[in-house]
């Protein structure tokens, strides 16, 4: 998933308690791929050297082309600090720069560069006690599989629910995985919503997302809950705005956006 | 010369307005960490404030009765986009600094609903900072922090707070939010100050 994650209002400042980032570029190699839909793929690597990460991060990636060119973006971990890996998940953007060569072109035994893992502000951490909702748009919903699998890897109790919104079955990132946790975790609740098409025997027909259909699938507002938003920007827009709306508290809610469109990242 | 991708090709650019690790986008992304805040322009002010308890403060209508600027600037998000020629109508902080004492060296903007982000005030002041009204010359939109944003254009955007309420002068360089979550103190993007 390419990420914008920047800047700007949130709460408090808070103390520092991520790891530390670190500014040096460290060399990755491609152990393992997934094909997890037509356009994206889940990309394994192992990196020497690497600490670990909070679930929600991100790291950058350095291409660089024989003449010395360099391109730089932003993806979310789909993987948690527990595995062996890490994976990123890509979605190829169709003007992308860097998105097709690394849904297409990449394969294992290939070598390239990350920096980091990033960011503190949109993470969850196994000690947070709080009830979890996770609310995905698209690829939005790879930092919340970060997430997740995270929260399935510890002994954290705190429920669990994510909705996902997508366009069709096909379209789905973590399908299987997703469909188990949510058959056989008693702290995870996934709710879909198919906005083109639905699976078979579907109890409603594809819809956009509304403010109704979204507040009669997640958790009410309480006060210890943490909600994470992350999608295309219109998507976590409209969403926040939805929830503010309905009650919930700004403090409560942290969103995260990624371009969708050509160019952004 | 880091890893060679073999087959990749990259788009080149040798645009020399691009900063290191930058590329060009024609859209404009929205980045913000947590729903946009509703700010009316009749609850708006502007304040700023002083170490030895100076507050000076100006209502919406009073700070629109202050000279106005067109600025036409490059703007450089963290995240690897970068927005060339953007256009903006505002008040330079050197207006807003004329009866401001101090001798401080750095400032805190506060945002309304809480952000904040800590800018030397060198890098305030001496035309390189403005709180802007308008972008491309039309009101800001609330998703871009409207009603009004702080510009500092020389600096990552995150430094450039939107829905500006103030700016605290302080003695010491206090992190604000991204600072405290792994983001630069400073975030220069021509030295690619990014990350701490």
């Amino acid at each position: 998933m390419d990420i914008i994650f920047t800047a700007i209002r949130g709460a408090r400042s808070g103390t520092r308690e991520a790891p530390a980032v670190s500014s040096v570029w460290h060399v990755a190699e491609v152990v393992g791929e997934v094909r997890e839909n037509a356009t994206a793929r889940t990309i394994r690597l192992r990196v020497d050297g690497l600490m670990g990460h909070l679930a929600g991060q991100h790291i950058d990636i350095r291409l660089t082309a024989d003449d010395g060119y360099t391109a730089i973006r932003s993806y979310s971990v789909a993987s948690t600090s527990e595995d062996e890996h890490l994976e990123i998940t890509v979605d190829e953007l169709p003007d992308g720069e860097v998105s097709p060569y690394l849904v297409r072109d990449l394969t294992v035994g290939d070598r390239l560069e990350i920096r980091g893992p990033v960011g503190g502000w949109f993470v969850w951490r196994p000690s947070n006690a709080n009830r979890v909702q996770l609310i995905g748009g698209g690829s939005g919903v790879v930092p919340l599989m970060s997430m997740i699998r995270a929260h399935q890897a510890s002994n954290n109790s705190a429920p669990f629910r994510l909705l996902y919104s997508l366009k069709s079955p096909d379209a789905s990132l973590y399908r299987g995985e997703l469909h188990r946790l949510d058959q056989e975790s008693a702290k995870l609740m996934v709710d879909y919503v198919y906005t083109r098409s639905t699976p078979e025997g579907w109890p409603a027909t594809p819809a956009r997302l509304t403010s109704e259909s979204l507040l009669g699938k997640i958790f009410p507002m309480e006060e210890n809950l943490d909600v994470f938003v992350c999608g295309q920007t219109v998507f976590v827009e409209t969403v926040a705005d939805w929830l503010v709306m309905a009650g919930y508290s700004p403090e409560s809610i942290k969103t995260e956006r990624f371009g969708g469109t050509g160019g952004i990242r | 010369m880091g890893i060679i991708s073999s087959g990749f090709r990259g788009r080149r650019s040798e645009n020399p307005a691009l900063p290191p690790g930058q590329h060009e986008t024609q859209d404009f992304p929205v980045l913000t960490a947590g729903p946009a805040p509703l700010i009316p322009v009749d609850e708006w002010e502007f304040f700023i404030t002083a170490e030895n308890g100076q507050r000076l403060s100006w209502s919406w209508n009073e700070f629109m009765a202050l000279p106005q600027e067109e600025i036409t600037k490059d703007i450089h998000c963290v995240t690897s986009w970068s927005k060339l020629g953007t256009v903006w109508r505002g008040v330079s902080l050197d207006t807003l600094f004329e009866n401001v004492e101090t001798t401080s060296d750095f400032a805190t903007a506060h945002s309304f609903g809480g952000y904040t982000t800590n800018v030397p005030l060198w890098d305030l002041l001496g035309g390189k900072a403005w709180v802007v009204w308008e972008f491309d010359h039309v009101p800001l939109e609330r998703a871009h922090g409207g009603p009004a944003r702080l510009l500092v254009p020389h600096l990552y955007f995150w430094k450039s707070a939107k829905w500006i309420h103030g700016l605290e002068l302080t003695g010491e360089d206090v992190p604000g939010f991204w600072e405290s979550n792994g983001y630069h103190l400073h975030g220069n993007p021509w030295r690619e100050e990014r990350y701490s």
